[in-house]
């Protein structure tokens, strides 16, 4: 995974609340067993549906901080989701409020996700929409969202920022405690199912 | 200290604990389908490493496959290849697989509890959000995404911080006519999509307790749609009665040393959730949606609500958003829309019992001129116990098509899709935009309510038939 420090790009605005991510990608483009190139799919029926959809709109070409409405990334768990918003060039998602799953994913795979409030959510759509040229900050080491005369401090727990800022595959670092489960499966019931036989 | 049930099975399952990180839990079981599992294998190869435990892993065939013509390969390339991948994977890394005409194979969350295999007080995961579906028999179950399913597959565990804890209590009984499905649309009509966000959602009340195991599996299997990250429901005679005798589960004395733990699994009295809801039964109406999240419903006497009435900016916003999209005016009767087709199936209501309870609405009647009705069995077990019982007959008897198991019309993925503009009542768990096929407008409902609606071809209960 690429080490994540800090990020400064321009803002594509999404107004919309409730992105579930079978919009971030429908599921027609799940079919593919590559781990790359979805970036066609992305938001692919509102891109073709919607002639002002924001990533139709040459003034936001090249933004690479996606800011949307509450509950981004509801619904189901496809990871596609992330690695379409990351094909596509995005590297961060600020919105208030994040579908669990999807924010697992994302921060596993590397895309920075960002809960903000919301009044900070609505001076970052109105900047973007004032001035698409305009540049935010996003540092992972601060914890800050800086842009303008907008300077905000979002959570993140130190575990998941110390992860991203290292670059760290999670598989390496549990397989540092493969002695642990090994003595945990030791002790598991001898009761519980095992699929191979019945 | 006293406990909820989702503290005491997470406890359980700690393989490691240091301050300052996430908790290693271990995983008894790992659900594997075609969709979200080839770049997880994928990774494991690049980096040279097995599946830890494939005897605690299954797979199956579900979302691709087409639902007529069992047998056959399937005509679309990239479907099969994904399929076929699968078949190899679980092939090279000793997964065991129920493929497509096998006679077990089905909807991943629909064969693991018939085949026995989910049980109390286990951790289950799945790369798939209706994983919460597996909760209804006590499990801690939920869905994860690819990198966290090749890390299951390389690990059998997860790094995870614990759960909030919330308690839905439905209390009194339930109005004849009114189901499962209807209690959890109502459930997050009334919190929300996002209401449940980073909590286990644990069922109880009189209500739950007295509904049947295919019912509980109804009400967890939508608690994602309430943004929770699993569904649960303390573990009772219903559960080990469901149990018993099943493929996997315990059997001689392993079944009655299971038992006694099992009988352990429930929330002390004092323990405290994070968050209580309570919802009274006796109130609760035939439910269906009108907008394009789960949480935009409303019960069947009512009308399409006006955006003007939300007093909130963004559910404003979003009705509005959803009324275009639905095609639907404010204040039309619930009852007056017309549908273009029904399906009945999916992870959510497609198992057994809802069929038998459509079928007895559909009995010596047929469905409407100009409606086509889908009725998908869950898994073949399903399918095959529906036509001993004669199921099947009712169903073609009244014009609706009987199909072979899979998820089917429940997402565009297979050949079973609505048409640009194409309004259907479904039984399935998610009306988003284009989730049916692009273009395709949803009205999530109940079993029953599909059948009426067929039979009448507008939204409609089976009480309002003659
Ligand atoms: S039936 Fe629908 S919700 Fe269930 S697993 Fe299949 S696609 Fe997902």
């Amino acid at each position: 995974m690429e080490k994540f420090t800090n990020h400064t790009g321009r803002v594509a605005p999404l107004r919309n609340s409730d992105v579930d991510t079978d919009q971030i990608i429908p599921a027609s483009y799940l079919k593919r067993v590559t781990r790359t190139g979805f970036e066609d799919g992305l938001f692919a029926a509102w891109r073709k549906a919607v002639p002002d959809f924001v990533l139709n709109r040459p003034e936001y070409e090249g933004a690479t901080i996606l800011v949307a409405g509450r509950d981004f990334g509801t619904g189901s768990s496809r990871e596609h989701a992330v690695w379409a918003l990351r094909d596509y060039g995005f590297r961060v998602v600020i919105s208030p409020r994040f579908g669990d799953i999807f924010r697992g994913n994302s921060l596993t795979a590397g895309l920075l996700t960002v809960v903000a409030d919301a009044d900070v959510v609505e001076r970052l759509f109105a900047r973007a929409e004032a001035d698409p040229a305009s540049e935010v900050t996003v540092d992972l080491g601060k914890r800050t969202i800086e842009a303008g005369d907008i300077h905000a401090a979002f959570e993140l727990d130190d575990y998941t920022r110390w992860r991203l800022m290292e670059g760290l595959d999670d598989i390496g670092l549990t397989l540092r405690h493969a002695e642990d489960i090994t003595g945990f499966e030791v002790q598991r019931p001898s009761w519980r199912p095992v699929t191979t036989s019945r | 200290m006293a406990r909820t049930l989702a503290a005491k099975i997470w406890q359980e399952h700690v393989v490691r604990q240091a301050s300052g990180e996430p908790d290693l839990l271990y995983v008894d079981l790992h659900l594997v389908h075609e969709v979200t599992s080839p770049q997880a294998f994928e990774g494991l190869r690049l980096a040279g490493r097995t599946v830890r435990r494939p005897d605690l892993t299954i797979a199956t065939e579900d979302h691709n496959v087409p639902t007529t013509g069992a047998g056959e390969p399937i005509a679309d390339l990239v479907s099969r290849t994904q399929v076929e991948t699968l078949r190899r994977n679980c092939e090279e890394f000793g997964v065991p697989l129920y493929p497509m005409g096998d006679a077990a194979q089905g909807i991943v969350h629909v064969i693991g509890p018939q085949l026995g295999l989910t049980q109390p007080g286990m951790t289950i995961v799945c790369g798939d959000s209706h994983t919460s579906t597996h909760g209804a028999l006590g499990a801690l179950a939920f869905g994860i995404g690819t990198s966290q399913v090749e890390h299951v597959l390389a690990t059998q565990t997860l790094p995870m911080d614990p759960f909030k804890t919330m308690a839905v209590t439905v209390r009194g009984q339930l109005p004849d006519g009114v189901t499962a499905k209807d209690v959890i649309l109502a459930v997050i009509a009334t919190i929300g999509t996002g209401g449940g966000q980073g909590h286990v959602i644990e069922y109880r009340g009189d209500a739950i307790e007295a509904m049947s195991m295919e019912s509980r599996l109804t009400v967890c299997n939508m608690s994602i749609e309430a943004g929770a990250r699993a569904g649960l429901v303390a573990p009772d005679e219903t559960t080990f009665g469901y149990l018993k005798g099943r493929p996997f589960a315990p059997s001689g004395d392993d079944w009655e040393i299971a038992l006694a733990s099992w009988r352990e699994l429930r929330t002390d009295d004092d323990a405290v959730f994070d968050k209580e809801v309570e919802i009274d039964a006796t109130r609760l109406e035939p439910f269906v949606t009108w907008g394009t999240n789960p949480g935009q419903g409303a019960p069947l006497g009512g009308e399409v609500p006006d955006p003007a009435s939300f007093d909130d900016d963004g559910r404003r916003t979003a009705a509005e958003k959803a009324l275009a999209y639905m095609d639907l005016r404010p204040g039309t009767p619930l009852r007056a829309v017309t549908v273009d087709t029904v399906f009945l199936g999916s992870c959510t209501n497609g198992r057994i019992e809802d069929l038998r309870a459509a079928a007895g609405v559909l009995a010596g009647r047929r469905v409407a001129g100009g409606v086509r009705m889908l009725v998908v069995p869950g898994s073949m077990q399903v399918k095959e116990q529906a036509e001993l019982e004669g199921l099947d007959a009712v169903f073609t008897a009244a014009g609706a098509q009987w199909r072979s198991a899979g998820c089917s019309m429940c997402l565009g993925m297979n050949p079973d899709q609505l048409g640009p503009g194409e309004r259907s009542a479904s039984t399935s768990n998610r009306n988003f935009e284009g989730r049916q096929g692009p273009g395709g407008r949803t009205h999530l409902v109940s079993p029953q309510v599909a059948a009426a609606t067929a039979v009448v071809g507008r939204l409609a209960a089976p009480a309002d038939l003659s």
